[in-house]
């Protein structure tokens, strides 16, 4: 095994271009937090990328923030929030989930397109990464997009970078589009619906002109494991802004659900990040962590018709039943870690699920990333051999093929 | 002038042929290879440019788009997609040994799907069709470009389209949830759906404003906003550009993203209210129109907000618009700025250029240079809240080599946009008319990498080929790996 170090981009590609010349795979890491992520056989040769670390430029009355690919997320948003900024896709953090203790870096944040509860009305990391420099798998140097917040010169290159895996290229710099921190905020909440009432409070919430902000729903187990556990599951809805508009907007969910209940300021903070970080279903060691991504009007079926199917799962709802996050106990999840049965529920209602927190053995037992139609799956090898064609970066990660 | 790829002389010499297969696949109407009907397809926006093609085809189903170009990839045929040619980039100009594929009768939309908040729509469905069907539910969709009662969807998402919201609410490419393509193969592919965050390479994101240079978009699933509740705008005069620039950095440090924040320099304001009459201050260096949307309160409260800041930055004018009509026209002048110029010139080039907002001041400046180089007026209007210029370069056709001074001068001011760390175009696309700088903005390496996703959709490089890249695609060439030098250089380097 060759532990790799470059300090800046010209070594990145000097590297890789040592490893295509003998076709040498490598695993490419940032700070190593996203490492019990997808399929656990990796290339012997790591690329370390922490040296590559540091804010290169950051013009908050341009809205835009350019660092180096390994730089710590949280070193990202502290600069931010002293200037009252932040990333509206709100990057989750999952060390609890993938029992990490490094700390992610953006450009991984990024390679995952890793978004957390803002993103039903802000968008996904995909859509606020404004440019980038990266070495493809020749060991090329080269760039994509820009450092301002609209351009559409040339392809999008940023969208085929975020959720690769890091399988096209390296990242080596990344320009994210940065958004002002709101002023205010306040959640609505509403105790004791079942799944089915709660996915359809959240729908007539966001379809309200309230302009949410996020919408999670923890049932009764999950919800007692929250900073709001002891009153039943909880339906939670964030409002963000100027103080005025927050005030006057959280009397009008309120109305419209008929909720007479709200939190604010760090109890607030505090659930949305647990949300965040799926800390409701991390309680119990020996669980299979699944993320399913239904069409949100069918998010109750789905987890119901699961709940039946496999017993003691746990579950709760984000990004307005967009987003379930599923936790099956690993003795009842099966030698697949239960994707047969999960894929076969969300085949049924459309969407798809991926296998995150699972045993080594598990994540190799199943793919864990969603199968593709088979035309979209030949696009896709095409276009990684376009990027590496000797398949040497993070091959397997994301498919077999890939 | 631009040039355009060699024509394909075997391909023109067959094109009899080529005009009867098409018509089985297409019977009746839907296929026109009469040279006067031919010559409705001859140019887009940039009107600069005209060709007509070898043969139009306009399918009504998916399954004939499939044939078509299933026709067209084993005939080597080139086909160029074409939605309602409202481009400002050339990017539907026609090729004369190619097929223009029409998607206007592909005009209904499929299914609205409130639960979900998104709607089904074929890709010749008007971006302002997609709101007025909607409205009705208390949505619309987002993107606005200034076309948007003849742009279609499908042109919309081949050109990654903004508009005066898109600081607040994002492009085409953020509004967009899914499409159904057909590749020049002819395969049906689905990217992205009703679902969050599809797994796997973001194709659909690759497709949105690909310039119709990967596939033939059949069907869009659209993400539909609740319509906010209200809107006001606020009218702005200012002494100087560097005062409204300055104040537009101010509304942006504040915290306040407004939903939509555009200026104008005064010969744009000159020529608007000559055509529109929205009451713009006439005595001011710069105009800034401040929209600023959702409940009552938010607007009051952002409003009294925006105005203080203008008063710090010795804003001369600022009026609020006290009913939805004033607010309407407020932005009749802004949105008339194009035809407005079209009076006081024969013709216009509009520029798309975008920089970083804090070159505004000293950019404007060097434009105004530039005038006098080139003996040629500009008027100012822009998106300013993000840094996206439209230049409009004035000039006449008909007086010998003021086109060529035209194209000159706008290559010029694109220059200065990436030198000052800006990009060649915001929102109307590299089409032909921005193509062959694309090497001031990106390096060789930069341009192959692109056209290796090109040549992954497209081997033969059928589809809309001339535009976008200078240098035509040579997917072979593209394709061979030699690692150079990868032994010599690394052993010096550390390992651990």
């Amino acid at each position: 095994m060759t532990l790799l170090h470059p300090r800046d981009e010209a070594d990145v590609a000097d590297m890789v271009t040592w490893a295509a010349a003998d076709a040498r795979p490598l695993e490419i890491r940032g700070g190593g937090s996203k490492q019990g992520l997808g399929r656990s056989r990796r290339p012997d040769d790591v690329l370390d990328l922490s040296a590559l670390a540091g804010v290169i430029d950051y013009a908050p009355d341009e809205l835009v923030v350019t660092a180096l690919a390994a730089t710590p997320l949280g070193a990202i948003q502290r600069l931010l929030a002293q200037s009252g900024q932040m990333l509206a896709f709100d990057p989750p953090n999952w060390n609890g989930l993938l029992e990490a203790s490094h700390a992610p870096t953006v450009a991984g944040t990024m390679a995952c397109n890793l978004s957390g509860p803002r993103r039903v009305r802000a968008g996904a990391a995909r859509d606020h990464l404004l440019g980038f420099r990266a070495v493809n798998g020749r060991g090329e140097v080269w760039k994509s997009g820009g450092r301002v917040v609209k351009n559409v010169t040339g392809y999008d290159l940023c969208k085929l970078q975020c959720g690769a895996m890091g399988t096209l290229s390296v990242l080596t710099e990344v320009t994210l589009r940065t958004v002002p921190r709101p002023e205010a905020q306040g959640t609505a909440l509403v105790f004791g619906l079942s799944d089915q009432e709660a996915c359809a409070a959240m729908t007539r919430a966001l379809n309200a002109p309230l302009d949410v902000a996020a919408a999670a729903h923890a049932p009764g187990p999950a919800a007692s494991r929250s900073v709001l556990a002891g009153r039943g599951p909880v339906t939670a809805l964030r409002l963000e802004g100027h103080a005025p508009s927050v005030a006057f907007r959280l009397k009008a969910l309120q109305d419209l659900l008929g909720s007479a209940d709200s939190i604010e300021g760090p109890v607030a903070d505090r659930f949305w990040a647990d949300v965040a970080s799926v800390h409701p279903l991390l309680h119990k060691a020996e669980r299979v962590i699944w993320r399913v991504n239904p069409i949100p009007s069918k998010a109750a079926e789905c987890a119901g018709a699961l709940g039946r199917l496999i017993p003691e799962t746990e579950v709760f709802y984000d990004w307005g039943g967009g987003l379930i996050w599923l936790s099956l106990p690993l003795d009842k999840a099966g030698a697949d870690g239960g994707a047969r049965a999960v894929r076969g529920q969300v085949d049924l209602v459309g969407g798809h699920a991926t296998l995150i927190a699972a045993p080594a053995v598990l994540r190799d037992a199943a793919p864990a990333f969603p199968r593709e139609a088979p035309a979209v799956s030949a696009l896709s090898g095409r276009i990684k051999a376009g990027f590496d064609p000797l398949r040497i970066l993070n091959p397997g990660r994301l498919h077999e093929d890939r | 002038m631009l040039l355009m790829p060699e024509p394909n002389a075997a391909v023109l010499s067959r094109r009899g042929e080529i005009v009867a297969a098409l018509r089985r696949i297409v019977p009746g109407e839907g296929v026109i290879d009469d040279p006067t009907a031919l010559r409705v397809f001859e140019s887009d926006g940039l009107t600069a440019y005209r060709q007509p093609p070898m043969v139009a085809v306009l399918p009504e189903t998916k399954d004939q788009v499939v044939e078509i170009l299933k026709y067209c990839r084993r005939n080597n045929v080139k086909v160029v997609p074409r939605g309602a040619g409202t481009s400002l980039s050339g990017g539907a100009l026609p090729l004369a040994d190619g097929v223009l594929l029409g998607m206007s009768k592909f005009n209904r939309i499929l299914e609205i799907d409130a639960a979900n908040r998104c709607a089904v729509v074929q890709p010749g469905v008007t971006n302002l069709g997609v709101t007025q069907a909607v409205q009705h539910l208390g949505f619309y969709y987002a993107p606005d470009p200034s076309s948007q009662i003849a742009c279609t969807i499908g042109g919309n998402v081949a050109e990654n389209s903004g508009g005066v919201h898109c600081l607040k609410y994002g492009l085409t490419t953020n509004n967009v949830l899914g499409v159904e393509m057909v590749s020049i193969d002819g395969e049906i592919l689905r990217l992205g759906g009703k679902h969050f965050d599809a797994a796997g390479y973001d194709l659909l994101g690759v497709m949105v404003g690909s310039e119709g240079l990967l596939g033939v978009v059949t069907e869009v699933i659209v993400r539909l906003l609740p319509a906010p509740p209200g809107a006001r705008a606020v009218l702005m005069g200012f002494p100087s550009i560097e005062a409204a620039g300055d104040c537009v950095a101010d509304i942006i440090s504040s915290g306040v993203v407004p939903a939509g924040m555009e200026m104008m320099d005064r010969p744009a304001v000159e020529a608007a209210e000559a055509f529109v009459g929205a009451g713009y201050p006439l005595d001011a260096e710069a105009v800034l129109i401040v929209e600023l949307d959702g409940c009552e309160v938010e607007i009051d409260h952002l409003s009294a907000l925006v105005e203080s800041i203008a008063r710090q930055r010795g804003v001369t004018s600022c009026r609020l618009s006290a009913t939805e009509a004033e607010r309407l026209l407020f932005w009749a002048g802004r949105k008339a700025a194009f035809p407005a110029v079209g009076r006081i010139s024969p013709d216009y080039l509009c520029m798309d250029g975008t920089i970083p907002r804090r070159r505004l001041a000293e950019v404007l400046r060097r434009i105004r240079d530039m005038e006098t180089q080139f003996g040629l007026a500009v008027a100012n209007v822009f998106h300013a809240g993000d840094g996206n210029l439209h230049p409009l370069i004035l000039y006449d056709a008909n007086k010998p080599g003021e086109l060529d001074r035209a194209e000159a001068f706008g290559a010029e001011i694109l220059r200065l946009c990436v030198e000052v760390g800006g990009v060649l175009t915001g929102e109307h696309g590299v089409g032909i008319e921005k193509r062959d700088l694309m090497d001031v903005m990106f390096s060789r390496v930069d341009l192959e990498q692109q056209q290796r996703l090109k040549c992954a959709f497209d081997v033969e490089s059928l589809l809309n080929p001339g535009k976008v890249f200078p240098t035509l695609c040579r997917c072979a060439e593209l394709g061979r790996v030699h690692v150079k030098g990868g032994k010599t250089r690394f052993p010096d380097l550390p390992r651990f």
